[in-house]
């Protein structure tokens, strides 16, 4: 079952790979553990081709491993369109890939029960971030009655990756690893009288209620394969859904094997499986070097980084871990190319000038199963323009941002943000945003005493200053600056 | 634009370097020359050693008032702070280290400069667990202290 794709020893990590589940991949019988989603459990397997484009047929993986693109949709015990990255594994599952665009259910199949719940909150929090659980425990501290959604079976976000310590103060929980400080934040939050967690479930849409002055949202909660919907009506709502990797532009950037750097430290870290066994990472921020050291600690080789940039852009202390183990930084460097056939087998790097033109004859072909691109990435904004407040491209922030105020309120009063889709940056100031966040929801909603909200705001506001202060906090500072200055305009 | 700002390794004239009476004492090395938002080994410090003019400076170190306990080796989030003690010939050369498997007491190490290239051979003295970050000693030549940056298991030979 995949033994050798399975990472069994670990320096940071313990898994748990001890209860066996059994389930059918297109007529094939298969093996993972309880831990598992779909998709780790099939690339444990070597399964790596998840889906086919429509047109071409070519061969499609998984690329983000956080359920926000569409290559891993696959067919889950006859229900269409299962995002397999973050569906838990069940004994016994039949999943079935999707030739071109999937059929309707068909009519045997249960029909999803339409029960018309309704839950009605103070706060609700969208995403179970860093972002989302700080804003979520502020809100909940002040006496609101929170609800908070997440589309994972566990909370943490992207923290639960995170096998590094962090950077930061005391405050910020500097020195404790990510998946530690996810715990915490988790422990609190079940431990919280004022807290409601929806886990596996998706907020989908804004609607209008004429009769109401609470913002109703409609929410899909997964029960198996099947769902649910539950309408949630809420006096102001926090939006922390983070963001989605960037692809790049070149042959073969569809190929299986070709993954945001995200994405597999999602599946080595969180599900203990290797992506592959040689890799090529493309970036290094600090997303790029980071993975890549990860990567070697779960014993896979990095053969080396490239950068475009002149200048390596992430922390230059995660740069030189990289270097003292033997991994090489291009910079002046991009990839051009990725070969093979139903999944990565070469990948072609080329120079660059200093007008970032490729230098012709300088190619060199990479032996590599897998590529990994961390190359930015973009808030996720759609449910903000849905609900149509104002938003604005923003380069710095990562792209089309909702405008905000210091407080995190967008131009719809009671919408509040924080976190990456506000803005990429990383998880120290998304926690920060979130307490803002939350603070400020709680104070909106009626649940607050002024003086004490205030001097919260003034403290966490201080806080985040204080980190985006040096040179790597420039972009967040100038993105900042932006979104406050079109802020004024638009008021 | 520095060097290493391109190549991710520093050079020994990129820090400030101890007097050979203070690394005969024992000394930490702090290879963290850039304004991150950062500052654990400052906490870590029993003595106050370390100091920062703001969160975004980078760390000083009091070099006559380190003590070389090397509590901020595992503490520091990159990995980026190194204990160097001068003992005659011999250096003592502490790192920290998170890979498996574990050095263990008295083994032979082939020791790794910032570039990834090996100097030589060393011999583990000492580990010590910091949360899952263990803090490795190894003693090796001395003139090589400020070169070897990483250690390596497995045969020394080649």
């Amino acid at each position: 079952m995949g033994v050798a794709l399975r990472i069994k020893n670990h320096p940071i990590l313990d898994f748990h790979h001890d209860q066996p589940v059994k389930f059918c991949f297109n007529g094939k019988s298969m093996l993972g553990y309880s831990n598992d989603t779909i998709a780790a459990a099939l690339h444990a397997n070597g399964i790596t081709k998840f889906s086919e484009s429509i047109r071409f047929h070519r061969a499609r993986g998984f690329f983000c491993g956080i359920g926000k693109c569409s290559s891993c949709l696959m067919t889950v015990n006859g229900i269409p369109n299962v995002r397999t990255c973050i569906v838990p594994l069940k004994e016994k599952v039949e999943v079935k890939t999707q030739d071109t665009f999937a059929s309707w259910p068909n009519k045997q199949q249960k029909q999803t029960e339409q029960e018309s719940l309704i839950h009605t909150v103070d706060v609700l929090v969208v995403g179970g971030g860093p972002a989302g659980l700080d804003a979520a425990i502020q809100a909940a501290d002040r006496g609101a009655h929170v609800l908070l959604v997440d589309e994972n079976q566990r909370l943490g976000g992207q923290l639960i990756k995170q096998t590094h310590k962090f950077f930061g103060s005391k405050q910020e929980n500097a020195g404790t690893r990510g998946i530690s400080i996810a715990q915490q934040l988790e422990t609190i939050i079940q431990n919280h009288d004022h807290i409601d967690v929806f886990l596996e479930s998706t907020v989908f849409g804004y609607y209008e209620d004429t009769n109401s002055d609470l913002f109703t949202f409609a929410v899909s909660q997964r029960k198996g394969y099947d769902s649910t919907i539950i309408k949630v009506q809420a006096k102001t709502v926090v939006f922390a859904v983070g963001a989605m990797e960037n692809m790049l532009l070149f042959p073969g950037n569809d190929l299986p094997g070709v993954y945001g750097a995200g994405a597999v430290q999602t599946l080595m870290n969180v599900y203990g499986v290797k992506p592959g066994e040689q890799v090529l990472m493309v970036g290094a921020g600090n997303v790029g070097l980071i993975v890549s050291y990860q990567l070697l600690q779960a014993g896979i080789t990095v053969d080396r980084v490239v950068e475009a940039a002149p200048l390596i852009g992430g922390y230059h202390v995660h740069a030189a871990k990289l270097r003292r183990c033997g991994v090489p930084i291009f910079t002046r460097h991009s990839i051009k190319e990725v070969k093979g056939s139903d999944h990565v087998e070469s990948a072609v790097i080329v120079e660059l000038d200093e007008n970032w033109q490729e230098i012709p004859g300088s190619e060199e072909i990479i032996a590599c199963d897998t590529v990994c691109l961390a190359v930015g990435l973009t808030p996720s904004t759609r449910l903000l323009s849905q609900i149509g407040v104002q938003m604005n491209t923003i380069p710095e922030a990562g792209g089309y941002v909702a405008l905000h105020d210091e407080q995190m309120q967008t131009s719809i009063p009671g919408v509040f943000i924080a976190g990456d889709n506000s803005g990429i940056e990383e998880a120290s100031t998304a926690m920060i945003e979130g307490k803002i966040a939350g603070v400020a929801a709680a104070l909106k909603a009626d649940k607050v005493q002024k003086r004490e909200a205030k001097q919260s705001l003034m403290q966490f506001s201080n806080e985040l200053a204080r980190l985006r202060a040096g040179p790597f906090g420039e972009k967040p500072r100038i993105a900042k600056q932006k979104i406050k200055t079109l802020w004024g305009k638009e008021q | 634009m520095r060097e290493y700002e391109q190549t991710g390794v520093l050079s020994v004239n990129d820090l400030v370097l101890p007097s050979t009476k203070q690394m005969q004492k024992g000394v930490a090395i702090t290879e963290c020359i850039q304004e991150i938002p950062c500052n654990p080994c400052v906490d870590s410090c029993p003595v106050n050693a370390i100091s920062m003019k703001n969160i975004n400076a980078p760390p000083i170190v009091d070099y006559d008032a380190c003590i070389a306990c090397g509590k901020c080796v595992g503490v520091c989030p990159g990995l980026a702070i190194f204990v160097v003690k001068k003992e005659g010939d011999d250096g003592l050369l502490t790192l920290p280290y998170e890979f498996l498997p574990i050095p263990k007491k008295d083994e032979q190490v082939i020791t790794i400069d910032r570039d990834g290239k090996k100097v030589g051979n060393g011999i583990v003295k000492r580990v010590k667990k910091q949360g899952k970050t263990m803090v490795v000693t190894v003693e090796l030549d001395a003139k090589d202290l400020m070169k070897v940056r990483h250690i390596k298991m497995g045969n020394t030979s080649d």
